[in-house]
């Protein structure tokens, strides 16, 4: 049984070179969108904007500037996290979505139907559909290539090494020796994701931050979309019982107020 | 600011929103008939029957737009049966949607039993007007329970919309065969407790949605938008208080808008405002609003 696999990014040394963002589309064949007509973002040198289901990988530029001389950029190549307890595997009705024997989250196109619950589910906003294929759609950390023992096609061209692929125990003990590094460099730098106690068990895909998550488009706190089942289901069925009992109460007074008026007719199965 | 604003939206639109009012309003009918069927007169038949065609064409039109609304809506089958290893059956006790599948499935089949092929009266057709019963309102209800279990805003902040829904979907279910009524045949004693348990599941329905709104805690700012006054004055206003208003005291003449189609319109509303309030919720402009 393989171990589980997964990526550590460094968000300190990605340059925005958007190379892992190219290698994704080209490697996984992705389509263009709009025809190939480029669409500039119009507030940010990042025109991609956003993970989707024809952008799996994503580049995410954060602009800090409180003036012109003054400020500072953070970069991040976004991706899916593959959680360990991952939002999207749960709810999916059609079982198109499966773990791996390499602990990664993979969504099956021919079995997907497009339902879009997993889009719903995922705490980061990573997954969404794919027009061309009409399915949902989002990172499978190369499971093909994975398969023949290559690394996935956006750590191979990252140029700075920002992303690492590896197995996530290795990953998890190069991550802490960059931060303890960083930190003596007087950065303030930590782990998100990396904590196979912490939410949603850990995340596979796990990275190196220097700021608050939400700087990043990161939930501080991700959660399983299953936390609300068992209080919405208790109070749904608590509603349908009070309603049934108005319309219990409902028919008893009409009973009696027949009673009063004169005798009560038989009831429907009696006539 | 919630985590649910770091997500992205489903694009569960028009489709959808149809699905979830008629899904509602069948399930709520077929459950008044079942009470009735149970524990009705012989005078609550006219009503009894149009409860369990409109049961009956919901579930039809509910699965219809169920299917058109998927990205491969002929993979429809998939949420239904394991589609690498036929014939095994594809549930998940724990997923409201693929539970939500079955149920109307099987709400569906009871109610063309319950419609067209049983007997009226009979034992076979009560049981069977229990089982519908209940799963009617299953799935008038667990569309809410269905939104509640996402990381989205708003669905996922609160764990009331399946309550609320379910509570819609009584009083629109209601307000339709009450105006059904009166062309089918159906007695003035039934007619009337129609209207009485529809003024009394409106009452509930606002104070569910009162419960709901708070307990949005921070969030309930999301509703200082187009949402909100839509939610105040279609869905609040025009949907629920009106229609109460008149029930109490009932209108001279027949002239004005019936009070049962404003809650209907209500019920459509609650629906809309619901679903786009959340998807029109940008992932990008929150987190920019963050950097910023």
């Amino acid at each position: 049984m393989p171990e589980p696999m997964g990526f550590f990014t460094d968000t300190t040394i990605c340059i925005g070179c958007k190379a892992c963002e190219v290698a994704c589309k080209n490697w996984n064949q992705l389509p263009a969108e709009n025809g190939g007509v480029t669409e500039m973002s119009g507030d940010s040198y990042d025109n991609t904007r956003r993970l989707d289901g024809t952008h799996w990988r994503h580049v995410k530029f954060i602009e800090q500037f409180k003036g012109p001389y003054d400020g500072r950029w953070l970069m991040m190549s976004d991706v899916c996290k593959h959680c360990v307890q991952a939002g999207c595997l749960e709810v999916c009705p059609t079982g198109a979505i499966i773990r791996t024997e390499f602990d990664t989250v993979v969504i099956q196109s021919d079995v997907c139907n497009g339902c879009r619950a997993c889009i719903a589910a995922c705490p980061f906003g990573v997954i969404d559909m794919n027009p061309v294929a009409g399915t949902a759609q989002k990172c499978t950390l190369c499971y093909d290539r994975m398969g023949v023992g290559l690394e996935p096609a956006c750590a191979k061209a990252c140029p700075t090494d920002s992303i690492q692929f590896g197995t996530v125990v290795e990953l998890r003990g190069r991550a802490q020796k960059r931060v303890q590094q960083l930190k003596t460099q007087g950065v303030d730098a930590w782990l998100y994701g990396d904590d196979p106690n912490g939410p949603l068990g850990g995340l596979n895909s796990f990275y190196l931050l220097v700021d608050k998550p939400e700087v990043y488009g990161l939930p501080a706190h991700p959660q399983l979309p299953s936390r609300n089942l068992k209080r919405s289901g208790t109070f749904s069925t608590a509603s349908a019982a009070v309603l049934g009992l108005l319309a219990l109460v409902g028919l008893r007074k009409r009973r009696m107020d027949t009673i009063e008026g004169g005798s009560p007719p038989a009831a429907p199965g009696q006539n | 600011m919630s985590d649910t604003f770091f997500t992205a939206a489903p694009h569960w639109r028009w489709l959808i929103i149809l699905y979830f009012f008629v899904g509602g309003l069948a399930g709520g009918a077929y459950f008044l008939g079942a009470v009735l069927e149970w524990f009705g007169r012989p005078d609550d038949r006219p009503v009894i029957r149009t409860a369990y065609r409109v049961g009956l064409w919901g579930a039809v039109v509910s699965g219809l737009l169920l299917t058109l609304d998927l990205g491969r809506p002929l993979r429809f089958w998939h949420m239904l049966f394991q589609s690498a290893n036929l014939p095994h059956v594809m549930f998940k006790a724990w997923s409201p949607i693929s539970f939500g599948a079955w149920a109307l499935l099987l709400f569906g089949g009871c109610a063309i039993l319950s419609a067209r092929l049983l007997r009226e009266g009979t034992a076979l057709a009560k049981l069977v007007a229990a089982v519908g019963g209940l799963l009617g309102f299953f799935v008038a209800g667990y569309t809410g329970v269905l939104l509640s279990v996402t990381n989205r805003p708003i669905w996922a902040d609160s764990p009331w919309l399946g309550a609320l829904f379910l509570a819609s979907g009584a009083s629109t279910a209601a307000a339709w065969l009450g105006l059904l009524g009166p062309k089918r045949g159906a007695a003035e004693s039934s007619l009337r407790w129609l209207s009485t348990f529809d003024a009394r599941v409106l009452v509930v329905e606002l104070l569910l949605l009162i419960v709901f709104v708070a307990s949005l805690g921070t969030l309930a700012r999301v509703w200082v938008s187009v949402w909100g006054a839509l939610l105040l004055v279609g869905v609040v206003g025009f949907g629920i208080v009106w229609p109460l208003v008149r029930h109490a005291r009932p209108a001279t003449g027949s002239a004005g808008l019936n009070p049962a189609v404003a809650v209907l319109i209500g019920g459509f509303l609650l629906r809309v405002v619901m679903l786009l309030a959340s998807e029109g919720i940008e992932l990008r402009r929150g987190v920019a609003g963050l950097v910023r």
